[in-house]
Order: structure tokens, then sequence, then C-alpha cells
């Protein structure tokens, strides 16, 4: 199979997939993965492609869906603009993180963009708007371009596995594109990049902001979904998710990201009330063994399995 | 007698406030650098261990009986004995691969500890006496001094200044310093570099233990109590560097400091303080306040 038959074979599968899936499983269970699976590709491009590690993409995540929520509850914003608002703020702060932390490297960088990100967990602690403690309640779902009644769960399936596949999408056109192809190169070799001419600070910014738009437009779609956006969504905790779902589904491989979402989100609603407040041993349990055992993920080992070539993150060179 | 407008004892009492926290930042940044000095490995369970270490301390009291001072040695003992083992059977595997995977590791193992102290214990947390000998205080006339709160500082304070004459001034810590440079070259000159991997981690660990005892009676002893901490130590570390012991120590004093002040001047921000100043040094000197390299 050629490149580019795989590619669309990848994309008709997903949308086979996500088209059959509402009918078999619960919408909102499946909702809840899509925001994570996006959340979790847009930090892939960043670590996975551009080997950065960021500890704090919850403040996109999260910031971006006090704002939606705050322009559609408060200001009667329609969904459409309340997401591409939420998007824009994601990639503002970004920008404003980006050109702080991209200074430093390695583990220094994640550790700013951690302090980062703690700034922002504060500010929605205190801020009127965000509800402190209770978090912001009865974000509604709206109309969509007020047409669509989205309070019913199927259509907002839809909606958000549209937006799903156009951010998935855009990543897989980031990646195969010269930009990307730059992005590995100084991924593997920085010296080396900054040798062949490329302004490496310039591309590992365009990385972070394209990184954190996407994961603020995750963080927007999951506020309207749930109508609830909390401190747990900018929380550190919220980070650590996401690296972890990377992680177990397979750094720099496209669908890794995917799969590390369905297997998280699925093990939180399964274990969420056999074995309470496990969950977190579990966790980290999980994180121990990947890095352990399976570094290259499932998606990888799988690729691995099949022959292929693994897509190293910024692993063992 | 008021000091800027702030009665004195209130500003005194915030300014021994954030001389303790510092005294705990210091440590738990001196510990990170140690590690990290030789093991090229982000300790992202030293909260963890600092909890750990303040639990170790508690159940000892009220399990078993064995008070403070003994705690103070046992806890970064045991502590210290489980950080040889996870040294041995996992870190050890990592070092060849990209520090992220030492930060991710270690971000696991402290999930794991966090976790299965709030099954024990809960969240609410548990409080710990102060030690007789230590109990009261003296009223130095502009304030009144906790006589507990004074051995916190002194004590952390003696730590830290012993760990850094042990690195700059001791033939081992010469040996450890020229491993982290030449790891390769010091084991050709006979020394263990292995045992040496292993030890520095072990003393890492208990340093954090240690001060997880000393917080013990002053702080609720609660699973979060790490977690919440380490991740203002890791801004510590970004603002001083870790390009020096004493850089470790004097950006964490100094950083209590200015928190402690905040208190006073403009509560609402104490919260966020060091996260900003962390932004204003880096957008003036990305390598830190005292940051060997760019």
């Amino acid at each position: 199979m050629t490149e580019r038959q795989r590619t669309l074979w990848m994309f008709g599968g997903l949308i086979v997939v996500g088209c059959i899936a509402p009918f078999v499983l619960y919408p909102t269970f499946l909702m809840k993965v899509l925001c994570f699976a996006l959340f979790a590709c847009a930090f892939n491009l960043l670590l996975g492609f551009a080997g950065l590690l960021s500890f704090g993409h919850a403040a996109f995540f999260g910031g971006s869906a006090y704002i939606t929520g705050y322009l559609c509850r408060d200001l009667g914003l329609s969904p459409e603009l309340g997401l591409l608002a939420g998007a824009a703020f994601g990639g503002v702060l970004g920008a404003l993180f980006g050109m702080l932390a991209i200074r430093r490297e390695g583990i220094y960088f994640a550790m700013i963009t951690l302090g980062l990100a703690q700034l922002v967990y504060f500010v929605a602690v205190q801020m009127p708007f965000t509800g402190g403690e209770d978090g912001m309640q009865g974000i509604p779902r709206g109309k969509l371009f007020g047409l669509v009644d989205m309070s019913d769960n199927i259509a907002m399936y839809f909606f958000v596995f549209a937006v799903f596949m156009g951010g998935f999408w855009l990543i897989h056109r980031t990646i195969h594109s010269p930009f990307g192809q730059i992005l590995k190169a100084i991924r593997d070799n920085e010296p080396r990049a900054t040798s062949l001419g490329y302004d490496v600070a310039r591309f590992k910014l365009l990385a972070f902001v394209i990184s954190a738009s996407l994961a603020g437009l995750a963080g927007s779609m999951k506020s309207l979904v749930f109508q609830l956006a909390s401190l747990a969504d900018v929380h550190w905790h919220t980070s650590g998710q996401v690296v972890l779902m990377t992680l177990l589904g397979g750094l720099g491989t496209i669908l890794g990201p995917v799969a590390g979402a369905i297997t998280i989100v699925s093990l939180e609603d399964l274990l969420a009330d056999k074995v309470g407040s496990w969950v977190t041993v579990i966790m980290g349990a999980i994180f121990v063994i990947c890095v352990l055992l399976f570094r290259r993920g499932v998606v990888g080992e799988i690729g691995a399995l099949f022959g292929k070539k693994p897509a190293a993150g910024p692993a063992g060179h | 007698m008021e000091i800027f407008g702030i009665p004195s004892p209130a500003f005194f009492g915030q300014l021994l406030l954030g001389l303790i926290n510092g005294s705990f930042y210091a440590i738990l940044s001196l510990g990170l650098a140690i590690i990290f000095g030789l093991l090229n490995i982000i300790n992202f369970a030293h909260g963890a261990q600092y909890m750990v270490g303040a639990f170790v301390a508690w159940m000892a009291l009220t399990w078993l009986g064995i008070g403070y001072w003994w705690s103070l040695i046992l806890s970064p003992l045991a502590v210290g004995a489980v950080a040889v083992v996870i040294e041995r059977t996992m870190l050890r595997h990592l070092y060849k691969l990209d520090h992220l995977y030492g930060l991710l590791l270690t971000f696991g193992l402290a999930l794991v500890a966090e976790g299965v102290f709030k099954n024990y214990f809960g969240v609410s947390g548990s409080s710990y006496e102060v030690p007789e000998l230590l109990q009261g205080g003296i009223n130095l006339g502009f304030m009144y001094l906790p006589i507990y709160r004074a051995w916190v500082v002194v004590a952390a304070m003696a730590v830290c200044f012993s760990a850094w004459y042990a690195i700059e001034r001791t033939s081992l810590g010469a040996t450890l310093r020229a491993a982290t440079q030449r790891p390769d070259l010091v084991q050709a000159l006979g020394i263990n570099v292995p045992v040496l991997l292993t030890a520095t981690y072990a003393v890492g660990a208990a340093l954090a233990a240690f001060a997880g005892v000393l917080a013990a009676p002053i702080m609720q002893v609660n699973p979060v109590m790490g977690s919440n901490l380490i991740i203002v130590v890791f801004a510590v570390v970004v603002i001083g560097g870790m390009g020096s012991i004493l850089g470790s120590i004097l950006t964490g004093l100094g950083l209590g400091v200015v928190e402690g002040l905040t208190k006073v001047f403009y509560p609402e921000a104490s919260a966020v303080v060091i996260f900003v100043v962390m932004v204003l040094v880096l957008l003036v000197k990305p390598a830190g306040l005292f940051g060997k390299q760019a």
C-alpha cells in the first residue's frame, strides 16, 4: 500500500467507526473519548514530533473550557463561535507560554510549562467568573449555526466528531508537511537542524501554538459536552493524564494518542465506581509500566510487530 | 510598632513563615539538584518522598510510640532504603534514554504513593504534636517566636550547609562532582559508579524525608502535601537554575521570604508570586539566577 492509500484507509476507517459508534455505545462516553483524543493528539504533535514535553497542557485545555463557558453562558455566543474563541485563546496563551518555555530545553522546558500552567490554575481559582471551587456550571450547548439544537446527544456527538476529525486532519497535514519534517529533524538532532539554517526557535514556537490551540479546542468542546468547566480541567493532574494517554497509545504515532485516550477514558469509567481512589494508583502504575516496559506504546508496539519501523518519540538515541 | 503600615507581629510572623517555607524549598531543591547532577533525572517523586517522610514519622508515633527525635533519623533511613530499591529496579534502566523518561517514571511513582496514602489515610490530614522539648515560644518584643519554628529554620539550614560542605569541600564530594562530568573516567579510576548513583538517589530521597519530618508538626500531615509543594519547588529550581548547591539554597530561602512578604502586602497574589518571579527571571535570564548553561 502506498502512503496515500494508507492515509485514505485510515480516515475512511475512522469515519465509518465514528458514524456507527454512537448507535452502539453511550454517546456521552464517546464524546468524552473524542475530546480527550483530540487533546492527546494535540499534545503528541508537540512531544512526539517536536520532542517537547509540555507538562502544562491543562492550562490550554482548562483555560479554553472556561473561556468558551463564559462566552456561551454569560455572553450568549453560539457554540461554534465559542469553540473558535476557545481555540484562539489556547493559541494566544500558547504563544505566550511558548515564548518563555522554548528558551530552555528538556526537563527545564517541562518544569517551566508546569509552572506557567500553575499560574493559570491560581487565576482560575480566584477569577470571579470561573466559580472557584464549584466550577462553571450550566454552560448551554446552544444551537449550532442557530439551527441545530444540540441538547440532543446524537446531534452533539456528530458535531464533536466532525470537530475531532477536523483537528485530526489538521495534525495529520502538519506532520506530513515540510514543516512537520523540520520538526522531526529538530526532535532528532537540534544542532544539525540549526546548522542547516532553520530557525529552530520559530519552528518550535509554531508547533507549540498549534498544539496549544488544538488543546484549547478540545477543552472548549469538553465544556460544551458536559456543560461544565471546573478546576480539575486546569489542574496539573490533567496535564499528567494527557501525557499518560499519549505515552500509553504510542508517542509519535498518529493513531497512538487516540488509542491511549480510548483506553484511559474507558478504564476511568469502568473503575470509577469499583475502586474509588485506587484509580490514581492504577494510573501511576500504568505510567511506570509504560516507561519501563513498552515505551513505544500500544500502537507503536503493534507497528513494530508488523515490522514497520517504529516512529520513535524523544526516545533512546 | 508598625512596619510599612503593618503591625510588626504580623509582619515578622509572615517573614518567619516565609523563612520556614523557604527552608523547605531549599532542602527540596537541593535534593533535586543533587539527584539531577549525577543521575540526570528530575525526581518528580521528590514531593512524594517528602510526604512519605512525614507519614513515617506520624505512623511511628501513633502506632509504635516512637518519638520525633528518632523519627528524624529513622524516617530518612526508611525512605532512603525504598529509594535504593527504586533506583536498582527502575531508574537504572533509564539512564541511557532521554531524561524525559526519568521524569515520567518518577511522576508515575508519585501518583502511586499519593494514591496509596489517600486510600489509607484520606485527604483530610492528621496532626503531629510538637515535641516536648521544642514547645512554647519566646516573646521577642516585636513578635512572638514559637521555638519549633525557629528550630525548623536552624535544622534545615544546618542540613543544607552540611550538604553543601560535603559536596564542595570533601574528597567524596569531589568524586561525586567528577562523576557528574565523566562517569567513565571515574569508573576507570576504580570507583564503583553504579553504587555512587544508588547512594546519591538514596541520599536525595532521605533529604526529602527529613524535610517531611521537620514539616510534620507545623503542616497537616496529608497525602497531597508533597505534590502541592513540589510544583513550587520546580519553579524555584527554574528560577535558581540548579547550577550550584549554594544557588539552590539561596534561591529557596529567598523565594520563601518573597512569598511571605507578599502574604503581608498583597495576600491574593501569594500563591502565584513565585510563578510570576519565574516568568520575570525567564524573560531576563533564561538560564536562571545561578544557572551555568543557557
